[in-house]
């Protein structure tokens, strides 16, 4: 039943836009015909699958990194009053960086590399998720921490049945919201100081005024990026959730 | 071991005053003068009106809290005390047995708990999730994670409340059993003082906060000859002595 809801609203969608095109001025608004076509073609001559593999290796790096220290720093922030009185400003002050000026400084300061452009994606990326697992850590059930005492449960039980399970809601949810903020980034970083990758392509393709191509790329990385939502993330999230 | 007597103390409390002091609030005195021991093959109920410190008493016998003038002998970590919380305070992402093993020391956990899981009723259980257990099988459950420390001393903090009488009267029957199968020394923290008439050996009336120890009551009629009168009289008695803790 959702799925069929989901499958209708996507051909109304398409179906809107088929539409519109026909009015509009090709050059600005392809049909999706054209736009499927386009695809085809990059695909067969291989650029596709190398842009979009480029960008999801850039993706993917950037993303553990920023999870893993984005949920010890959250974890730490969450648990101890002075790490969280030290580090709430300068964490703060990098939430609302813009995620341009971020960039230029990494590349500034890290020269045009791909060393650079991770990084980018990764501090961009960090403080969402160690304000999220902030949150989780700040709730803990007292109940259970006193019961873990009381039954002198060693660290690593402690860690692996207590705490965790009470962050992994948490931590899905930075994952979530986290993939999608790492890639959209990712293609400012890739059209800012990158050779190669879906970024660089869409904006070769914008100095050639080439909007079928620009929306191609955009419709293949977004059907990757909700691929990998719908068959890993969404999966992860009910099991975490299982015993509710 | 020394005098006769004294061999089946399990542990001595003596809290002479434990005092809350926090930041930008008046200091609060929880306790002032209770002092009590446990022995082997008995039920201690503690009654008192709430909010009159058992709570912190609890935490001091059980060595979770050491900021308090007096002293807890032997230290308790070393005595085997397990402990069933009110509010069961199970892991509710494992299932029941997780739940019961992940309380014992690691080397202990593979242990054969089909006996424990058996007479607790716990047995088609197992693999469940705590949240599909109702108040009362949750409880058991609890009960079930201290028994498998096999503790010498066994905490009950109002194990019976909100539970249906049948449910009630078979988790208090369950506990009677303990006592007389292993000799376990229980202390039962209570206010429904016709419980405590029913299954104590000892009851120790505590004040209100800050919580001193008024008297300690032996019962000595056996468990199960204690009838309707029995029962009534006793708690008279006790009304009438104890206005400001047992009601009538």
């Amino acid at each position: 039943m959702a799925l069929i809801a989901r499958l209708v609203s996507l051909a109304v969608l398409l179906a809107l836009w088929q539409g519109v095109s026909v009015y509009a001025d090709v050059r600005t608004l392809p049909a999706p015909s054209a736009v499927l076509a386009f695809i085809i073609r990059e695909a067969e001559s291989g650029d596709l699958l190398f842009n979009v593999g480029v960008t999801l290796a850039r993706v993917g790096i950037s993303f553990v990194i920023a999870m893993s220290l984005g949920v010890l720093l959250g974890i730490a922030l969450g648990r101890s009053r002075l790490a969280d009185r030290l580090l709430d400003t300068p964490l703060l002050m990098v939430l609302n960086t813009p995620a341009l000026v971020i960039t230029v400084l990494a590349y500034v300061w890290l020269g045009l590399t791909e060393t650079a452009a991770i990084v980018a994606v990764a501090i961009n990326k960090l403080p969402n998720v160690a304000v999220i697992m902030r949150e989780g850590a700040r709730g803990l059930d007292p109940g259970l921490e006193e019961m873990a005492r009381t039954y002198r449960l060693d660290r690593r039980t402690w860690i692996a049945h207590v705490l965790l399970p009470q962050l992994q809601p948490f931590m899905v949810a930075a994952a979530r919201s986290g993939i999608s903020l790492a890639w959209k980034i990712v293609l400012v970083v890739e059209l800012l100081g990158r050779p190669n990758g879906v970024g660089f392509a869409i904006n070769y393709y914008f100095t050639l005024f080439d909007v079928t191509a620009v929306i191609g790329y955009s419709v293949v990385f977004m059907s990757v990026m909700l691929a990998i939502d719908a068959l890993i993330l969404q999966p992860l999230d009910a099991h975490v959730r299982r015993w509710r | 071991m020394s005098a006769a007597g004294a061999e089946s103390t399990l542990l001595t409390v003596r809290v002479d005053r434990k005092v809350y002091r926090r930041a930008r609030t008046e200091p609060v005195e929880a306790v002032r003068g209770l002092a009590f021991s446990l022995s082997a093959a008995e039920i201690t109920c503690l009654i008192g009106p709430s909010g009159a410190g058992k709570t912190t008493t609890l935490r001091i016998l059980l060595g979770l809290d050491h900021d308090f003038e007096g002293a807890v002998t032997p230290d308790p970590n070393a005595v085997g005390i397990a402990m069933v919380f009110q509010d069961p305070r199970l892991l509710p992402w494992r299932t029941i047995e997780q739940n019961v093993r992940l309380g014992l020391p690691r080397d202990r956990r593979g242990r054969d708990l089909d006996g424990l899981f058996e007479s607790l009723g716990l047995a088609p259980w197992r693999e469940r999730f705590p949240g599909a257990l109702s108040l009362g099988m949750q409880r058991r459950v609890a009960l079930a994670r201290a028994l498998a420390l096999e503790p010498r001393i066994l905490v009950l903090d109002e194990p019976f409340v909100s539970l249906d009488d049948t449910a009630a009267a078979g988790l208090r029957g369950l506990v009677v059993e303990t006592v007389a199968g292993r000799g376990t020394s229980i202390l039962m923290v209570t206010h429904n003082v016709a419980e405590a008439l029913e299954i104590a050996d000892r009851l120790l009336l505590v004040s209100a906060r800050p919580a001193s120890l008024l008297a300690t009551v032996p019962l000595d009629r056996p468990r199960g000859q204690r009838d309707r009168a029995f029962l009534e009289a006793t708690r008279a008695d006790l009304a009438a002595r104890f206005p400001g803790v047992i009601a009538q």
